[in-house]
Protein backbone atom coordinates (compact mmCIF):
# COMPACT_ATOMS: atom_id res chain seq x y z
CA UNK A 1 0.00 0.00 0.00
CA UNK A 2 1.20 3.50 -0.87
CA UNK A 3 1.68 6.10 1.87
CA UNK A 4 -1.41 8.28 2.51
CA UNK A 5 -1.89 10.86 -0.24
CA UNK A 6 -1.95 14.57 0.68
CA UNK A 7 -5.44 16.07 0.99
CA UNK A 8 -5.34 18.00 -2.32
CA UNK A 9 -4.45 14.86 -4.26
CA UNK A 10 -6.71 12.49 -2.29
CA UNK A 11 -9.62 14.91 -2.69
CA UNK A 12 -9.69 14.32 -6.46
CA UNK A 13 -10.09 10.57 -6.00
CA UNK A 14 -12.73 10.91 -3.28
CA UNK A 15 -14.69 13.47 -5.32
CA UNK A 16 -14.39 11.20 -8.37
CA UNK A 17 -15.75 8.18 -6.49
CA UNK A 18 -18.72 10.08 -5.05
CA UNK A 19 -19.43 11.71 -8.43
CA UNK A 20 -19.53 8.28 -10.06
CA UNK A 21 -22.11 7.17 -7.51
CA UNK A 22 -24.28 10.27 -7.92
CA UNK A 23 -23.96 10.15 -11.71
CA UNK A 24 -25.17 6.54 -11.73
CA UNK A 25 -28.19 7.37 -9.56
CA UNK A 26 -28.92 10.48 -11.65
CA UNK A 27 -28.73 8.58 -14.96
CA UNK A 28 -30.98 5.87 -13.54
CA UNK A 29 -33.54 8.40 -12.30
CA UNK A 30 -33.38 10.27 -15.65
CA UNK A 31 -34.10 7.03 -17.57
CA UNK A 32 -36.99 6.27 -15.22
CA UNK A 33 -38.32 9.82 -15.67
CA UNK A 34 -38.22 9.37 -19.47
CA UNK A 35 -40.15 6.12 -19.12
CA UNK A 36 -42.70 7.78 -16.85
CA UNK A 37 -43.25 10.56 -19.37
CA UNK A 38 -43.89 7.87 -22.02
CA UNK A 39 -46.46 6.31 -19.68
CA UNK A 40 -48.05 9.73 -19.26
CA UNK A 41 -48.32 10.11 -23.06
CA UNK A 42 -49.95 6.68 -23.25
CA UNK A 43 -52.45 7.68 -20.55
CA UNK A 44 -53.38 10.75 -22.63
CA UNK A 45 -53.76 8.59 -25.77
CA UNK A 46 -55.98 6.11 -23.94
CA UNK A 47 -58.08 8.92 -22.45
CA UNK A 48 -58.57 10.26 -26.01
CA UNK A 49 -59.56 6.78 -27.21
CA UNK A 50 -62.11 6.46 -24.41
CA UNK A 51 -63.53 9.90 -25.20
CA UNK A 52 -63.80 9.08 -28.92
CA UNK A 53 -65.51 5.78 -28.11
CA UNK A 54 -67.95 7.50 -25.78
CA UNK A 55 -68.73 10.24 -28.32
CA UNK A 56 -69.25 7.61 -31.02
CA UNK A 57 -71.61 5.52 -28.91
CA UNK A 58 -73.63 8.62 -27.86
CA UNK A 59 -73.95 9.58 -31.53
CA UNK A 60 -75.19 6.07 -32.39
CA UNK A 61 -77.76 6.23 -29.57
CA UNK A 62 -78.95 9.64 -30.85
CA UNK A 63 -79.33 8.31 -34.42
CA UNK A 64 -81.40 5.30 -33.30
CA UNK A 65 -83.69 7.53 -31.18
CA UNK B 1 -27.99 9.25 2.35
CA UNK B 2 -27.70 12.93 3.32
CA UNK B 3 -27.07 11.97 6.95
CA UNK B 4 -24.48 9.46 5.82
CA UNK B 5 -22.72 12.07 3.69
CA UNK B 6 -22.68 14.54 6.58
CA UNK B 7 -21.23 11.86 8.87
CA UNK B 8 -18.62 10.82 6.29
CA UNK B 9 -17.20 14.30 5.82
CA UNK B 10 -17.83 15.97 9.21
CA UNK B 11 -17.95 13.20 11.82
CA UNK B 12 -15.88 10.16 10.83
CA UNK B 13 -12.18 10.54 11.69
CA UNK B 14 -9.45 10.30 9.07
CA UNK B 15 -7.92 6.87 8.68
CA UNK B 16 -4.42 6.63 10.11
CA UNK B 17 -3.04 4.60 7.18
CA UNK B 18 -4.90 5.89 4.15
CA UNK B 19 -5.90 9.39 5.20
CA UNK B 20 -8.69 11.16 3.28
CA UNK B 21 -8.81 8.53 0.50
CA UNK B 22 -10.44 6.09 2.95
CA UNK B 23 -13.67 8.15 2.65
CA UNK B 24 -14.31 6.19 -0.56
CA UNK B 25 -14.93 3.19 1.70
CA UNK B 26 -18.27 4.67 2.87
CA UNK B 27 -19.72 4.63 -0.63
CA UNK B 28 -17.85 1.68 -2.13
CA UNK B 29 -18.49 -0.98 0.52
CA UNK B 30 -22.21 -0.24 1.20
CA UNK B 31 -22.78 -0.20 -2.55
CA UNK B 32 -21.03 -3.57 -2.85
CA UNK B 33 -22.98 -5.12 0.02
CA UNK B 34 -26.33 -3.83 -1.28
CA UNK B 35 -25.50 -4.97 -4.84
CA UNK B 36 -24.68 -8.49 -3.61
CA UNK B 37 -27.83 -8.53 -1.44
CA UNK B 38 -29.78 -7.39 -4.51
CA UNK B 39 -28.47 -10.38 -6.46
CA UNK B 40 -29.42 -12.72 -3.62
CA UNK B 41 -32.86 -11.07 -3.33
CA UNK B 42 -33.29 -11.61 -7.08
CA UNK B 43 -32.59 -15.32 -6.48
CA UNK B 44 -35.12 -15.49 -3.63
CA UNK B 45 -37.80 -13.79 -5.76
CA UNK B 46 -36.97 -16.26 -8.54
CA UNK B 47 -37.59 -19.17 -6.13
CA UNK B 48 -40.97 -17.62 -5.31
CA UNK B 49 -41.68 -17.33 -9.03
CA UNK B 50 -40.89 -20.98 -9.72
CA UNK B 51 -42.94 -22.08 -6.68
CA UNK B 52 -46.01 -19.96 -7.43
CA UNK B 53 -45.83 -19.43 -11.19
CA UNK B 54 -46.86 -15.81 -10.53
CA UNK B 55 -45.16 -13.54 -13.13
CA UNK B 56 -45.04 -10.69 -10.58
CA UNK B 57 -42.25 -12.54 -8.73
CA UNK B 58 -40.30 -12.74 -11.98
CA UNK B 59 -40.75 -9.00 -12.37
CA UNK B 60 -39.50 -8.43 -8.81
CA UNK B 61 -36.49 -10.64 -9.47
CA UNK B 62 -35.74 -8.88 -12.77
CA UNK B 63 -35.89 -5.38 -11.24
CA UNK B 64 -33.75 -6.39 -8.22
CA UNK B 65 -31.05 -7.91 -10.45
CA UNK B 66 -31.22 -5.02 -12.89
CA UNK B 67 -30.70 -2.49 -10.08
CA UNK B 68 -27.96 -4.58 -8.47
CA UNK B 69 -26.10 -4.60 -11.81
CA UNK B 70 -26.23 -0.78 -11.87
CA UNK B 71 -24.79 -0.69 -8.33
CA UNK B 72 -22.18 -3.29 -9.26
CA UNK B 73 -20.92 -0.99 -12.03
CA UNK B 74 -20.57 1.69 -9.36
CA UNK B 75 -18.69 -0.72 -7.09
CA UNK B 76 -16.22 -1.60 -9.83
CA UNK B 77 -15.58 2.02 -10.79
CA UNK B 78 -15.29 3.37 -7.23
CA UNK B 79 -13.15 0.37 -6.27
CA UNK B 80 -10.89 1.08 -9.18
CA UNK B 81 -10.53 4.72 -8.13
CA UNK B 82 -9.76 3.63 -4.55
CA UNK B 83 -7.20 1.10 -5.82
CA UNK B 84 -5.48 3.79 -7.88
CA UNK B 85 -5.27 6.10 -4.87
CA UNK B 86 -4.16 3.38 -2.41
CA UNK B 87 -2.09 0.98 -4.51
CA UNK B 88 -1.13 3.12 -7.49
CA UNK B 89 -2.95 0.84 -9.97
CA UNK B 90 -6.46 1.04 -11.42
CA UNK B 91 -6.84 -2.72 -11.29
CA UNK B 92 -4.94 -5.51 -9.54
CA UNK B 93 -5.47 -9.01 -10.90
CA UNK B 94 -3.97 -10.87 -7.92
CA UNK B 95 -6.53 -9.37 -5.50
CA UNK B 96 -9.20 -12.05 -4.80
CA UNK B 97 -11.94 -9.62 -3.70
CA UNK B 98 -11.69 -7.54 -6.89
CA UNK B 99 -11.52 -10.46 -9.26
CA UNK B 100 -14.33 -12.37 -7.53
CA UNK B 101 -16.59 -9.32 -7.69
CA UNK B 102 -15.74 -8.91 -11.37
CA UNK B 103 -16.68 -12.57 -11.94
CA UNK B 104 -20.03 -12.03 -10.18
CA UNK B 105 -20.62 -8.89 -12.25
CA UNK B 106 -19.77 -10.66 -15.53
CA UNK B 107 -22.02 -13.56 -14.54
CA UNK B 108 -24.95 -11.20 -14.03
CA UNK B 109 -24.05 -9.22 -17.16
CA UNK B 110 -25.31 -12.27 -19.08
CA UNK B 111 -28.73 -12.14 -17.36
CA UNK B 112 -30.30 -9.50 -19.62
CA UNK B 113 -28.94 -10.99 -22.89
CA UNK B 114 -30.22 -14.40 -21.71
CA UNK B 115 -33.70 -12.97 -21.22
CA UNK B 116 -33.54 -11.12 -24.52
CA UNK B 117 -32.56 -14.27 -26.40
CA UNK B 118 -35.76 -16.09 -25.40
CA UNK B 119 -38.84 -14.88 -27.25
CA UNK B 120 -41.49 -16.93 -25.46
CA UNK B 121 -42.32 -14.95 -22.29
CA UNK B 122 -43.16 -17.99 -20.17
CA UNK B 123 -39.93 -19.77 -21.08
CA UNK B 124 -38.00 -16.54 -20.63
CA UNK B 125 -39.34 -16.12 -17.08
CA UNK B 126 -38.64 -19.75 -16.17
CA UNK B 127 -35.08 -19.86 -17.55
CA UNK B 128 -34.27 -16.45 -16.05
CA UNK B 129 -35.53 -17.64 -12.65
CA UNK B 130 -33.33 -20.74 -12.81
CA UNK B 131 -30.37 -18.55 -13.70
CA UNK B 132 -31.18 -16.08 -10.89
CA UNK B 133 -31.37 -18.91 -8.31
CA UNK B 134 -28.10 -20.55 -9.35
CA UNK B 135 -26.26 -17.25 -9.64
CA UNK B 136 -27.84 -16.00 -6.39
CA UNK B 137 -26.52 -19.08 -4.58
CA UNK B 138 -23.09 -18.50 -6.12
CA UNK B 139 -22.84 -14.96 -4.69
CA UNK B 140 -22.58 -15.80 -0.93
CA UNK B 141 -20.49 -18.90 -1.68
CA UNK B 142 -18.07 -16.82 -3.71
CA UNK B 143 -17.92 -14.15 -1.02
CA UNK B 144 -17.33 -16.74 1.72
CA UNK B 145 -14.59 -18.40 -0.34
CA UNK B 146 -12.77 -15.10 -0.72
CA UNK B 147 -13.11 -14.33 2.99
CA UNK B 148 -11.71 -17.73 3.86
CA UNK B 149 -8.81 -17.35 1.47
CA UNK B 150 -5.51 -16.76 3.17
CA UNK B 151 -4.22 -14.03 0.92
CA UNK B 152 -5.65 -10.96 2.67
CA UNK B 153 -4.29 -8.12 0.59
CA UNK B 154 -7.61 -6.33 0.30
CA UNK B 155 -8.18 -3.98 3.26
CA UNK B 156 -10.39 -5.66 5.83
CA UNK B 157 -13.35 -3.53 6.71
CA UNK B 158 -15.48 -4.69 9.62
CA UNK B 159 -13.09 -6.89 11.52
CA UNK B 160 -9.33 -7.05 11.48
CA UNK B 161 -6.69 -8.77 13.50
CA UNK B 162 -5.69 -5.37 14.86
CA UNK B 163 -9.10 -4.69 16.38
CA UNK B 164 -11.34 -3.32 13.63
CA UNK B 165 -12.71 0.15 12.98
CA UNK B 166 -13.14 2.89 15.57
CA UNK B 167 -16.73 3.41 16.78
CA UNK B 168 -17.21 6.68 14.87
CA UNK B 169 -16.17 5.04 11.60
CA UNK B 170 -18.37 2.03 12.30
CA UNK B 171 -21.41 4.22 13.02
CA UNK B 172 -20.82 6.21 9.82
CA UNK B 173 -20.46 3.00 7.86
CA UNK B 174 -23.74 1.58 9.20
CA UNK B 175 -25.62 4.81 8.48
CA UNK B 176 -24.20 4.74 4.93
CA UNK B 177 -25.25 1.09 4.60
CA UNK B 178 -28.79 1.85 5.79
CA UNK B 179 -28.95 4.83 3.41
CA UNK B 180 -27.79 2.71 0.48
CA UNK B 181 -30.30 -0.03 1.35
CA UNK B 182 -33.15 2.50 1.52
CA UNK B 183 -32.03 3.99 -1.81
CA UNK B 184 -32.07 0.52 -3.37
CA UNK B 185 -35.55 -0.25 -1.99
CA UNK B 186 -36.89 3.15 -3.14
CA UNK B 187 -35.55 2.76 -6.67
CA UNK B 188 -36.79 -0.85 -6.77
CA UNK B 189 -40.29 0.23 -5.77
CA UNK B 190 -40.14 3.14 -8.23
CA UNK B 191 -39.24 0.86 -11.14
CA UNK B 192 -41.78 -1.77 -10.08
CA UNK B 193 -44.53 0.87 -10.00
CA UNK B 194 -43.51 2.18 -13.43
CA UNK B 195 -43.48 -1.32 -14.92
CA UNK B 196 -46.88 -2.20 -13.40
CA UNK B 197 -48.38 1.04 -14.72
CA UNK B 198 -46.97 0.32 -18.19
CA UNK B 199 -48.36 -3.21 -18.31
CA UNK B 200 -51.77 -2.12 -17.01
CA UNK B 201 -51.88 0.58 -19.67
CA UNK B 202 -50.98 -1.91 -22.37
CA UNK B 203 -53.76 -4.23 -21.17
CA UNK B 204 -56.22 -1.33 -21.15
CA UNK B 205 -55.19 -0.23 -24.63
CA UNK B 206 -55.55 -3.81 -25.87
CA UNK B 207 -59.07 -4.08 -24.46
CA UNK B 208 -60.04 -0.70 -25.93
CA UNK B 209 -58.48 -1.08 -29.37
CA UNK B 210 -59.25 -4.79 -29.72
CA UNK B 211 -56.75 -7.57 -30.40
CA UNK B 212 -56.75 -6.93 -34.20
CA UNK B 213 -55.69 -3.30 -34.02
CA UNK B 214 -53.24 -3.83 -31.18
CA UNK B 215 -49.59 -3.74 -32.30
CA UNK B 216 -47.48 -5.93 -30.01
CA UNK B 217 -44.08 -4.67 -28.88
CA UNK B 218 -41.00 -6.41 -30.21
CA UNK B 219 -38.77 -8.82 -28.33
CA UNK B 220 -37.87 -7.54 -24.88
CA UNK B 221 -35.74 -8.65 -21.96
CA UNK B 222 -38.28 -7.23 -19.50
CA UNK B 223 -40.84 -9.66 -18.12
CA UNK B 224 -44.45 -9.49 -19.23
CA UNK B 225 -47.36 -9.57 -16.80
Amino acid sequence: MLPALPLDEAGKYVAGAYLVFFALVLIYVAIMAARLSRIEREVVEIADMVQRDRAGSEQRVGETV
Amino acid sequence: MSTALALVFFFAPLDADQGFVQKIFYVHVPMGIVALCGFVAGGIFAIMHLRSGDPRWDMRSYVAIHLAIVLAVGVLVTGSIWARASWGHWWVWDEPMLVSFLIVFLLYATYTPLRFSIEDKEKQARYASVFAIVAGAFVPLNFAAVRMAQNFVHPETLGTTTGGMPDKMLLTFFVALVGMTLLFITLWKFEMAAKHARFRLRALRRSLAGEDEFVPIGRSAAPGL
